[in-house]
């Protein structure tokens, strides 16, 4: 069975958020990049699946700049079997999708993993419009995964529950915990994923349709009123009559 | 071309989030001078859709195939779609929910429309541009996105927008099929489990939160934080480390790879405030910390503290809540 796994390249969990001066992007100064946490689900169960069905291939895809390389072999060094980056800044999910979409066209692929969203654009919409692209079901967002033969059960969450999902391949899920333990690379991993495929292909289509004409921090937190121990039943008080929320 | 309001409803009612979609949708509608039309998904009554009138909400319509009482990714989009052509609609507006981004982002291509989640406010629509204000980067930044084209696809999220309540006004309620077949119901779920939730109150829809984490020791002194949520009528979630390790369940992990929640009130009880963790709540409105360490750095995101033990605090609390009533 061929997997394809889509990842993205964000800041690392612990990054202090700032933008360039005209507020316009990103700054990517100083910035440890790591993979997209949700998409670490999608990648190890990936592999998971794929070692227990003792055949297939696990196929990394990004679309980024060569930036995106080290964390691209690091995917490679975790398990992945080959990657595949289409060498564009991804403008919005819509970009996205449809070199994603293209690229599954293509290489036939049974089942294309992504985590729930990027933690930088907090999109959660590219798999719903790879889904669609390839005219094949989304599971959006899956919390467990089996493969039996071509058909997956999958557990979708919904809010204040979940459903049991049955779909044959091939098909797109969006995956997030508690799907799986998210590897991390070992030293053999490490070592041969410096000689796997990567392979580097340009942009199919380069319609985006939206634009991010500015970023802004919240405002600050004014600062915490401390109300003492021995006076807990204040707080009450203060919620109630001061910020009036309950 | 009404803009097009999709309202989730569970057990005949309307969801809390869906109010807001609507009253949202509704006023939208007033800004680009035209009505707002609802189109209903999940389990609703006929009564409960027409006080959508509330909202703002003109017409409300409503397939009443029983497979679609539970969610169903292809055939809810197929419904929507078919709404918003027989309202030649330019603005589709949703739930940021797990329902609501699932059938978005299938619509956008479906409708060739764009799309924006998260969205915190109304649009702005200065110089023939539109532009929405959306959270961005797990709630530390927001970005203020243009949409292009002639249609658009906005998922807000909840708790951003206040619900409007304009007692006394209905909405037409008007029966619509969108001619599903079984191909539309492939990704039909074979079975629906719900959670067992404390006090009935579901995490992601709650106003207030009460939530623990490491500093409340063990599963077995979880009563503390579910009497606390009982009294102010909140519902209960943890940190990652709670989940970890099966303290609570997965579902009520919130945080930057869990739930995200925007409650008007959050209150954490022994959470040191990882960033991972503020993450999933810096949107909400008013943060209360209760943790015996001074320099927990949770308290710097927090509006109010207590510096001290969870499980001499917490009692207190729930006393002083009871006595409010």
């Amino acid at each position: 069975m061929k997997f394809l796994v889509c990842i993205s390249n964000v800041p690392d969990t612990t990054t202090k958020i700032t933008f360039t001066p005209d507020n316009k992007e990103f700054n990517k100064a100083g910035v440890q990049f790591v993979i997209n946490p949700w998409d670490e689900y999608a990648l190890t169960r990936a592999i998971e699946l794929k070692e227990a069905q003792g055949s297939g291939t696990v196929t990394v895809l990004n679309v980024g700049e060569a930036d995106t390389e080290p964390n691209i072999r690091k995917a490679l060094a975790i398990g992945a079997d080959d990657a595949i980056r289409v060498n564009a800044h991804p403008k919005d999910a819509f970009f996205v999708a449809q070199q994603i979409a293209s690229i599954a066209k293509d290489g036939g692929y049974d089942v294309i993993l992504m985590g729930k969203e990027s933690i930088d654009y907090n999109g959660f919409q590219v798999h719903g419009m790879v889904g669609e692209l390839l005219g094949i079901p989304t599971v959006a967002p899956a919390m467990k995964l089996d493969m039996s033969g071509n058909t997956a059960t999958l557990e979708r969450e919904i809010e204040g529950g979940k459903e049991i999902v049955e779909v044959n391949t091939p098909f797109v899920a969006s995956c997030q915990q508690p799907m799986c333990e998210p590897r991390i690379p070992n030293m053999r991993g490490i070592m041969t994923a410096r000689t796997k495929p990567l392979k580097v292909v340009e942009p199919t289509a380069d319609a985006a349709r939206t634009e991010v004409a500015e970023y802004a921090l919240p405002p600050k937190k004014q600062g915490v009123k401390l109300i003492p121990a021995e006076s807990a039943g204040e707080l009450i008080k203060l919620l109630r009559n001061e910020a009036k929320v309950i | 071309m009404s803009v097009l309001v999709v309202v989730e409803c569970d057990g005949g009612e309307v969801k809390k989030s869906s109010l807001e979609v609507a009253s949202y949708g509704s006023q939208v509608a007033q800004l680009l001078g035209t009505t707002a039309t609802a189109v209903a998904v999940g389990e609703a009554t006929e009564a409960n859709l027409a006080k959508l009138g509330e909202q703002g909400i003109s017409k409300v319509l409503y397939d009443a195939e029983p497979r679609l009482k539970d969610f169903v990714n292809g055939a809810y989009t197929k419904l929507i779609a078919a709404a918003s052509q027989k309202e030649d609609s330019k603005v589709i507006v949703l739930a940021n929910s797990n329902i609501g981004a699932a059938v978005g982002s299938r619509l956008s291509i479906r409708l060739q429309a764009s799309l924006a989640t998260n969205v915190v406010e109304l649009p702005k629509t200065d110089g023939g541009s539109f532009s929405v204000k959306r959270g961005a980067f797990s709630g530390k930044a927001f970005a203020d996105v243009k949409l292009d084209g002639e249609r658009k696809i906005i998922a807000v999220k909840k708790n951003s927008i206040e619900a409007l309540h304009e007692t006394g006004k209905t909405a037409q309620v008007e029966s619509f099929s969108a001619q599903l077949s079984d191909a539309d119901f492939a990704d039909a779920p074979k079975q629906v489990v719900m959670q067992d939730q404390a006090g009935g109150i579901l995490l992601p829809e709650a106003d207030k939160v009460v939530s623990g984490g490491r500093g409340m020791k063990g599963p077995e002194n979880w009563h503390l934080i579910e009497e606390l949520a009982q009294a102010l009528g909140a519902a209960t979630a943890c940190s990652k480390p709670v989940s970890d390790v099966d303290w609570r369940p997965h579902h009520e992990h919130v945080g930057q790879t869990g739930i995200t929640v925007s409650p008007n009130l959050y209150i954490a009880c022994g959470i040191s405030g990882a960033i991972q963790h503020l993450a999933g709540v810096n949107s909400s409105k008013v943060i209360v910390v209760i943790n015996k360490d001074p320099e927990a750095p949770f308290f710097k995101a927090a509006d109010y503290g207590i510096v001290g033990d969870v499980f001499d605090v917490l009692p207190k609390l729930t006393q002083a809540v009871k006595e409010l009533s």
